[in-house]
């Protein structure tokens, strides 16, 4: 009788749990369900508009598929898109607010390069993963103090088309003797550094050319009527363009009617991109450019089935900003597979070194660089464009290992390595 | 600094020849949204600060109108019109309720309306820039007049706009409507009590501005590539013609403008990296040494 009311207490004390094991299975159940909030930060209004609605919509047609095929574990992807209006103190506003008060796990950073240093140290300060999809300033990801390790990048990097572009423009340079070269472009960061670096290894691999006058017009300037007079007044030979959007598009018009392109040949690492091919209407025969994204580049089936997912979801052409940021989509969950978790430090240490199958790889495989948590082995390339589809009949794709010793001797120069 | 390669140019014909076609076709364009700008103020005493917005509506409309149409002179004639139309509504509805306000009410409507025009243009024409493409009638090699190269559509462009000034000077000097618009800007009072309708005079200015406006944006949007927000980096160059020439003087609008134009044809030749600085120290100077611009009448 005595061990009567230890007994008693006993089976309350089992079914008390029994009932709070019940009770709290629900809870536990829907955190595993729970999604996974990505917060993405990028440029939904003012004049470059469309490359976050590219960003955006590029992350979602990959977040939708990843999640129509079960998600991580029964957990799906959430994104949390928020605009920044393309100013680094919003995006840095943004950034913090999504972590902090959105609950977003992990940052897919679509901010050009002011927005993406802004990002970058919000993440550091709250220890977030971030994946950068759009900044191409290479000192993000190779310079060590920048550098943090849950800090990623996804996107192409000026020094690699600087690379591929200066050899391509080199050898046409050798073929037509081309000697007297003037630049034009934006006048900012990234106008200035692209230009110096594509000049650098324009000399590096043909050290005939001059460079006899640079022009420097403003960002979003609306009339670069002086700016082509000035080219003209010049002479040069070639002429190599770091302008884009709106503003290459302007100058592509203004300059036409002057027929600079009669006698010249003109290198814009930015032309061949959709936004600029459609928007300008006659693209003058001869121009080269970069590729920023097409669908015959690389010309795979892969890359063009994406393309027309794109196409028929958007009922627009992707740009160099949608294929980054779904190669970023791509990267995150597959290491979120491959390290069984969606914690950002797990996904962290399974990204660096990763290769995924990807349209937009050389090879058809995209590699995170384990020593600088930047992308390698995307589809670089340059060639002649055309007036019409498929615009860049013969790309000569950038030679990765090339890319990677003239970049190892870049980062040494510039003590980053 | 480029001195040398400045002294060069001036000394050879093809040089001037291209550099002084290139001032006059950036004044020409800054001229057109300039004196609206200018007509605005000198007669209404309203500072229109959307007017950069008049100048993108314009261009989107010219586009529309040109793919519709496929004709430049209706795309810019639809420009014109549509952004007068729009612009009467606009004082109607409310600049005219801000007139007697301060200026930072008549700013802050204006800037509301800047905001609302850029989603309106993403809504209807999309976030994407656009280009209209050179007309067909255009596609033409550039004439070499002494060496120097002047595009064939540019020299339309410098002719319509040379047009229009004739007009606007006719009309404000030698008309019957000219002389009531200027009794208006001198005395609405006194304008008012001889029985004419000043608020009708005031809403057909603030709609001409705007038409001009508009035309300025339909004219250039062959070389312009458009894009919501387009409309404020000429808001600010008209700013400055505007202040050069003498805040509500059309006249002295066309003389800013050309002045802008040359320093900057001129100027990116002799000081490449200090176009810009030119631009707005040719300003500060004006501000300086006369307050009220070159053909400004100093306030008493």
């Amino acid at each position: 009788m005595s061990k009567q009311p230890f007994a008693q207490r006993r089976t309350l004390l089992k079914l008390g749990a029994v009932a709070s094991a019940g009770l709290a299975a629900p809870f536990i159940s829907r955190a595993q369900n729970k999604p996974i909030r990505i917060g993405m930060p990028t440029i939904l209004s003012g004049r470059v508009a469309m490359l976050g609605q590219a960003s955006s919509n590029a992350a979602t047609l990959e977040v939708d598929k990843f999640n129509a095929a079960g998600g991580f574990n029964g957990r799906k992807i959430e994104l949390v898109i928020r605009d920044s209006k393309g100013q680094p103190q919003e995006a840095a506003r943004v950034a913090r607010e999504l972590v902090t008060s959105e609950n977003c796990e992990i940052l897919l950073d679509a901010e050009a390069s002011s927005g993406a240093f802004a990002v970058h140290e919000v993440a550091r300060d709250l220890g977030v993963l971030v994946m950068h999809s759009v900044s191409e300033t290479s000192s993000l990801s190779a310079d060590p103090k920048v550098r943090t390790p849950l800090g990623f990048r996804c996107a192409r990097q000026g020094i690699h088309d600087a690379i591929v572009g200066g050899a391509y423009a080199a050898q046409i340079a050798k073929a037509k003797n081309l000697k007297r070269w003037m630049t034009v472009s934006p006048d900012y960061a990234y106008g200035r550094d692209t230009t110096s670096e594509f000049i650098e290894y324009l000399k590096f691999f043909n050290p005939s050319v001059e460079v006899i006058g640079d022009v420097w017009p403003k960002l979003f300037q609306a009339d670069y009527t002086e700016s082509v007079t000035r080219l003209l007044q010049g002479k040069p030979q070639a002429i190599y363009s770091a302008l884009w959007g709106g503003d290459l598009t302007s100058f592509i018009d203004q300059a036409s009617i002057y027929g600079l392109f009669n006698e010249r040949e003109f290198f814009a690492v930015n032309m061949a991109d959709y936004a600029v091919l459609t928007a300008v209407k006659n693209v003058p025969n001869g121009l080269h450019s970069g590729n920023r994204y097409l669908k015959s580049f690389p010309n795979t089936p892969a890359n063009t089935h994406w393309c027309n997912a794109y196409q028929a979801r958007f009922k627009d052409l992707p740009l160099n900003w949608a294929w980054q940021n779904a190669a970023a989509v791509q990267f995150l969950t597959t290491a979120m597979k491959k390290a069984n978790s969606a914690d950002g430090k797990k996904v962290a240490d399974a990204l660096r070194g990763m290769t995924i199958d990807s349209p937009f790889g050389n090879n058809g495989k995209l590699t995170m660089r384990a020593e600088d948590n930047t992308v390698v082995d995307y589809a670089v390339g340059w060639g002649a464009l055309e007036p019409k589809e498929p615009f860049m009949a013969k790309p000569s794709p950038g030679n990765w290992k090339q890319i990677a010793e003239l970049e190892m001797q870049w980062k040494k120069r510039k003590s980053f390595a | 600094m480029e001195l040398t390669a400045l002294l060069e140019c001036l000394g050879s014909v093809s040089c001037i020849v291209t550099q002084s076609s290139t001032g006059l076709i950036i004044g020409a364009l800054l001229f057109l949204v300039a004196a609206g700008l200018t007509l605005i103020f000198g007669v209404l005493g309203v500072i229109n600060f959307a007017h950069g917005s008049f100048y993108m509506l314009g261009a989107y409309v010219a586009l529309t109108a040109y793919r519709v149409t496929d004709s430049y002179a209706l795309a810019a004639l639809a420009a014109g019109l549509g952004v007068g139309a729009f612009a009467w509504v606009f004082e109607r509805f409310f600049m005219r309720r801000v007139y007697q306000s301060d200026v930072l009410l008549q700013l802050l409507v204006c800037y509301a309306f800047i905001l609302i025009l850029d989603d309106v243009v993403k809504i209807v024409w999309g976030a994407e820039f656009q280009s209209m493409g050179m007309p067909k009638s255009f596609q033409m090699p550039p004439l070499f007049i002494g060496g120097g190269v002047v595009p064939v559509f540019y020299v339309y462009l410098m002719l319509a706009a040379g047009l229009i000034a004739l007009l606007l000077w006719f009309t404000l000097t030698r008309t019957r409507m000219g002389k009531i618009i200027r009794a208006a800007a001198q005395n609405p009072a006194m304008t008012s009590a001889l029985g004419l309708n000043t608020r009708l005079i005031y809403a057909l200015v603030f709609s001409f501005g705007g038409l001009l406006a508009g035309l300025a944006g339909g004219l250039a949007a062959p070389v312009r590539s458009m894009s919501p927000g387009m409309g404020f980096s000429i808001l600010i160059e008209s700013f400055i013609v505007t202040v050069i020439g003498g805040m509500g003087s059309v006249s002295g609008a066309l003389l800013g403008a050309l002045l802008i134009g040359m320093i900057r044809s001129f100027g990116s030749i002799g000081f490449p990296l200090f176009v810009e600085g030119l631009m707005f120290l040719s300003m500060v100077l004006i501000l300086v040494f006369k307050p009220s611009g070159i053909m400004g009448k100093a306030q008493s």
